[in-house]
């Protein structure tokens, strides 16, 4: 963008809201938001403690595994779906229905099922991305080109083949906007899951920093959760636009 | 009409054959009851208005479509489905976006279970045939439309099928570089001993690269008449454009269909 003939690199809109926020620390109008220098420093603070850290793995741990089950089940199942009508008429309801249920209401009845350990945590996390990622497989293997698919059987492709050499391809553009909304999801997820199934990794931080009224230790781990969705989601997008023209028509 | 035809002795044994293919999609019939043969090393225009089903029947021929009734055969066996000795090229092109001319060239093969060397050799060898070298290691979307259809040219007569199903192919690509296919494609005719059957809407491309035309007329589609032309292929490709029979041909078609065009 350019305001006044200079360009501004991306994000610019960023430092303004951080002096924002700054401004309205300083003026102490709430005591929910404190300076972001001070909140910078507090981060700076505790980021190197054995707590932050062992914070920092657990909640990776649940994220990571959470996200690679999602992706794991969800493009495979996305891809059958967009190129079997069959399944596609008996799983799509579901897809839909639970991609705009409140999973958060359905957390309890997982603890039932699963305990109230990692692995429910990690289902949790499963739960929140998956559904979009399977959405967007489907829709990138429904509009692959026809004539694509034509090729492939003309010239003799078995299923297998035409799975892992054409589908998969053709629709890896949106299969990776999928993943890459689906992940921003299971940070909400596991943030969620640790918050209410059992209280650990970044989820009892949050708990104990807003219970004692810590916030600023509270805006310092949000922000360390913020900046790894960002890193990861922009990642993401870059192989997504890396990929583009995988999608060609012609 | 019937000076243009050889005598039956001059024609030669058909490659492929439809006897009596119809197809209906739900209540629209498409096709009904169309007889026709294709001379093996010779190459079959099917020509007509759009809608008249000659993409259809090419697909029928080439096994991605199933007749409704009749049978196509192909050397004397019965088409079930797509098979080696049929390769289609297609008016899209088809190509892999995400791969170079040098595999997209050589996907046909792969998908037949040859390996990589073996493979890419011998789409070196086409990619060179077609006038490509030098481009193996590009991305379809780094070269124009006539480059492309090249390369699925190239891939098609890679897996060197003795059927060549060509479905309008010369339709995406701008009028310069369509002249210039049609002359190659007269030098493919004649140096490859391939059966050529050849999908267009054009009267003058037909004519041009045609040994024998087939007229299709719609709703439903039946062949309205089979061309022959007898003294074009010995024509040098520029002189055929000038030549009396070329201009008769394109006249006589166009007067038998232009009750047809909306």
């Amino acid at each position: 963008m350019n305001v006044l003939g200079i360009r501004l690199p991306g994000m610019s809109s960023l430092i303004l809201w951080g002096l924002l926020w700054e401004a309205v620390g300083q003026f102490g109008i709430s005591f929910f938001l404190p300076p972001l220098s001070a909140v910078v420093a507090t981060l700076y603070e505790i980021i190197g403690t054995p707590a932050f850290l062992k914070a920092l793995s657990e909640t990776a741990r649940a994220f990571l595994a959470g996200v690679f089950f999602a992706i794991a089940i969800g493009i495979p199942v996305g891809i059958l779906m967009g190129k079997n009508r069959l399944i596609d008429e008996l799983l799509l309801p579901w897809v839909n229905i639970f991609l705009s249920a409140p999973l958060t209401a359905l957390v309890p009845v997982l603890m039932v099922l699963f305990g109230f350990g990692l692995k429910s945590i990690i289902i949790t996390t499963s739960l929140f991305a998956i559904w979009i990622i399977i959405l967007n497989a489907r829709a990138g293997v429904m509009q692959i080109n026809r004539s694509l698919i034509e090729m492939a059987l003309s010239f003799g492709a078995s299923p297998w083949a035409a799975f892992t050499k054409i589908y998969f391809w053709a629709a890896l553009p949106e299969i990776l906007g999928g993943v890459r909304i689906g992940v921003i999801r299971a940070v909400k997820g596991v943030i969620i899951g640790q918050l209410l199934i059992s209280i650990v990794g970044f989820g009892a931080l949050f708990e104990l920093y807003s219970a004692n009224f810590l916030m600023s230790h509270f805006w310092a781990v949000l922000l360390v959760l913020f900046a790894l969705a960002f890193s990861i989601s922009e990642f993401l997008a870059y192989l997504e636009r890396r990929v583009d023209y995988y999608a060609a028509k012609r | 009409m019937d000076m243009h035809r050889t005598e039956a002795g001059g024609v030669p044994e058909p490659a492929v054959s439809a006897r009596r293919i119809s197809k209906t999609y739900g209540h629209v019939e498409a096709l009904r009851n169309l007889t026709l043969e294709f001379p093996r090393g010779q190459l079959t225009s099917l020509l007509g208005p759009s809608g008249c089903g000659k993409t259809t029947l090419l697909k029928i021929i080439a096994g991605l479509l199933e007749p409704t009734s009749g049978e196509v055969q192909v050397n004397g066996a019965p088409v079930t489905g797509p098979g080696p000795d049929r390769a289609f090229v297609f008016q899209d092109f088809a190509l892999l976006p995400w791969a170079s001319v040098l595999r997209n060239v050589a996907f046909g093969l792969e998908l037949r279970g040859v390996g990589r060397t073996e493979r890419e050799g011998i789409a070196e060898k086409y990619i060179r045939n077609v006038g490509l070298a030098g481009f193996e290691n590009n991305f379809p979307h780094e070269l124009s439309g006539g480059m492309r259809q090249r390369v699925g040219l190239a891939r098609a007569l890679a897996v060197d099928s003795q059927v060549l199903l060509m479905d309008e192919p010369f339709s995406a690509v701008d009028e310069q570089t369509r002249r210039k296919f049609q002359e190659d494609l007269l030098g493919l005719v004649a140096e490859e001993n391939k059966t050529f059957l050849f999908v267009t809407h054009s009267i003058e491309e037909a004519v041009y690269v045609s040994d024998q035309i087939a007229i299709l007329l719609p709703r439903p589609s039946r062949v309205s008449d089979v061309i022959r032309p007898s003294g074009l292929r010995a024509k040098d490709v520029a002189d055929i454009r000038r030549d009396p029979e070329y201009l008769d041909i394109v006249d006589q078609i166009w007067a038998s269909l232009r009750n047809y065009v909306e």
